[in-house]
């Protein structure tokens, strides 16, 4: 018998009981789109997530103050004593290593930005020209801090969007004058609206140059110095470097924490994927009852039917033939079944996408693969059974309908 | 062509063993016309059963064209059946899902013959059998005797030395009943051989070689012209 015939014969033989064929499909497509939108779940959760990072900056490096043995407690709050501070020509310093491509500076503290009688607190960013790029900001109107020597303390400032449209509404912001503590500024530029990017809302901070805050704040320490690194392979240069120059600059005392983004970025990806993987393999579990169902409804199949394959026998199919025609009837539900499941499922995924925007909803690649496999193999494997006791009938007996 | 030699078949029921049939011997030659007759539990059925390899003896041997296949394996005694043996039934035994057609191909089908070539044999033999008009139509769309002639087509289309037909006209009226028998002794005109299972003994008085069973045993004909 050539295999299409078989599968048309098992084809003919699915369409003439079209309510039982179309309630196992339905059970096998339910299967597989619950695999398909829980998995594109956790994979969106995930791909949220490190796109947040992401939109800090890509290789980035961060060196902080103070000497922690975990990364994450506030460095040097633990050890109760004053760690020594990283000074602006420690950062500049940093830029010797060949496996860092730029550096910003960054000191943050909080002032009352005022312009006539408008006046709000403000968190004030200290940084320089570099921070643009390594954050990945990007401007609204005007232009960010002016490159050049990170000492020069020029008084002008960067405001984010909404501090913009709280003081100036509709007006023009660029080239004016506003107050920030004590000090007068120009505004240069506007940033362009971004939303909240890892807890740090750009839109209510007021950027100026790095020295011009240490002025403001009465301080020469930095609260971070942002790295970014020539490419993601020198990262870990980069870090081995950024150590030794403090090493050398703080008189061989190791006072400063160098962590990754990636790191902990990694550390989020492997946590999400597992849960991915937990969640689709949860929802897997339905496709093995859509497979146990296919087994049922076979061996109700084979009773119905057991005059037909009596008949079949007679006629001259060995008992192997008879088998593979109940595997193409089983390969067929669930082939068709997981069709119907991709799409059922792309569609939810469509829709969950369009009521949670922000969430990169994608069923990933190996999850669809794994749902039409295992969707495929259930079917066929709970189809053994079935098709064996079909195969072994008695000829005599089953043509009998017995 | 068709040899039993001392052929035993027993059945369990329960602890007990029923012998259906006890020591049959039995010859046909080609081309025969054979009927069977005896009450219902003489064995009949058993040894058409036997005939068509749906069952296999407890004892003895069956030999087929000069061999013996009462030892082959599933897949070649199904192509035994599939070449050279023609099933008739009482009941018909036709998929209702299928066409006239569709049920004449279906040995076709199993044994794998090319569709363009399936698709003339079938065209031919719903011709022959004045079926031609009703091929489309399912079994449930076509009356007794003419469900009947769809389950001969179907017997027929591969062409096999061996028409085994149980009770053909059990199922039919006087006249339809006639017909189908009329149809299958122009087949043995052809020069098949042709068997026939009857508990009716007018129509059993037809055959050219009656044998009559009873309690599994032949009682008369059939004797061996060995």
């Amino acid at each position: 018998m050539k295999l299409t015939d078989t599968v048309q014969f098992a084809s003919g033989s699915l369409r003439g009981s079209p309510t039982r064929t179309l309630l196992m499909m339905l059970a096998m497509s339910i299967g597989v789109a619950a695999v398909v939108v829980l998995t594109a779940l956790g994979e969106g959760a995930r791909r949220y997530v490190v796109d947040q990072f992401a939109s800090l900056g890509t290789n980035l490096v961060i060196v902080l103050p103070g000497r922690t043995e975990t990364a994450g407690i506030g460095p040097g709050l633990m050890s109760g004593q004053t760690p020594r501070e990283i000074t602006l020509e420690d950062a500049a310093a940093l830029l010797r290593s060949p496996a860092i491509k730029r550096i910003a500076p960054l000191t943050i503290g909080s002032a009352t930005l005022s312009r006539d009688a408008l006046n709000r607190e403000v968190v004030v960013a200290g940084s320089s020209a570099d921070m643009l790029e390594i954050r990945h900001m990007s401007m609204g109107l005007g232009r960010f801090l002016p490159a050049g020597d990170i000492n020069d303390s020029a008084p002008v400032c960067v405001l984010g969007n909404q501090i913009k449209q709280e003081l100036f509404g509709n007006e023009q912001a660029v080239g004016q004058w506003v107050r920030l503590g004590d000090r007068r500024f120009r505004v240069i530029g506007v940033l362009a609206s971004q939303g909240e990017s890892m807890g740090m809302r750009t839109d209510e901070l007021v950027i100026v140059p790095v020295a011009a805050a240490h002025q403001l704040f009465n301080t020469s320490g930095l609260f971070r110095v942002l790295i970014e690194a020539r490419s993601r392979d020198s990262i870990a240069q980069a870090v081995h470097d950024a150590q030794d120059i403090m090493l050398q600059r703080h008189s061989g005392e190791r006072d400063v924490t160098v962590v990754t983004q990636d790191a902990v970025l990694q550390t989020f990806d492997r946590i999400l994927t597992a849960l991915t993987m937990a969640v689709g393999g949860i929802a897997a579990i339905s496709l093995a009852v859509a497979g146990v169902l296919i087994m049922n409804v076979m061996l109700i199949a084979v009773a119905q039917r057991i005059k037909e394959i009596g008949l079949l026998k007679a006629l001259g199919a060995p008992g192997r033939q008879i088998r593979n025609l109940f595997f193409a009837e089983a390969a067929l539900l669930s082939g068709i079944g997981s069709v119907a499941g991709l799409m059922l499922g792309y569609f939810g995924s469509f829709i969950i996408g369009r009521i949670y925007p922000s969430l990169p909803v994608s069923p990933p690649w190996w999850a669809v693969l794994t749902a039409c496999g295992t969707a495929l193999g259930t079917g066929i494997l709970f189809s053994v059974w079935p098709a064996r006791r079909a195969a072994q009938l008695d000829p005599v007996a089953a043509l009998a309908g017995k | 062509m068709i040899e039993f030699r001392q052929v035993c078949r027993t059945f369990s029921v329960g602890d007990q063993t029923v012998a259906a049939l006890r020591d049959i011997d039995l010859h046909l030659v080609a081309g025969d016309y054979v009927s069977i007759m005896g009450p219902s539990g003489s064995g009949k059925s058993t040894m058409l059963n036997l005939l068509g390899l749906l069952d296999r003896p407890s004892s003895g041997t069956y030999l087929l064209d000069g061999s013996d296949v009462t030892t082959l394996d599933d897949t070649a005694q199904a192509a035994v059946r599939s070449l050279k043996i023609g099933f008739v039934f009482q009941s018909f035994h036709l998929v209702p899902r299928l066409t006239a057609a569709q049920n004449v191909e279906l040995p076709m089908i199993l044994a794998g013959i090319p569709a363009e070539e399936r698709k003339a044999r079938v065209e031919v033999l719903m011709q022959n059998y004045g079926l031609i008009a009703r091929a489309e139509h399912r079994p449930d769309q076509l009356s007794g005797g003419q469900r009947q002639r769809v389950a001969i087509a179907r017997a027929t289309v591969m062409n096999p030395r061996v028409l085994l037909a149980d009770e053909p006209t059990g199922n039919l009226d006087r006249a339809t009943g006639r017909e189908v028998l009329k149809l299958l002794e122009g087949l043995h005109e052809q020069g098949i051989t042709l068997v026939l299972v009857t508990h009716d003994a007018e129509i059993g008085a037809r055959a050219a070689q009656q044998i009559h069973m009873l309690d599994g045993r032949i009682v008369a004909g059939g004797l061996s012209p060995r």
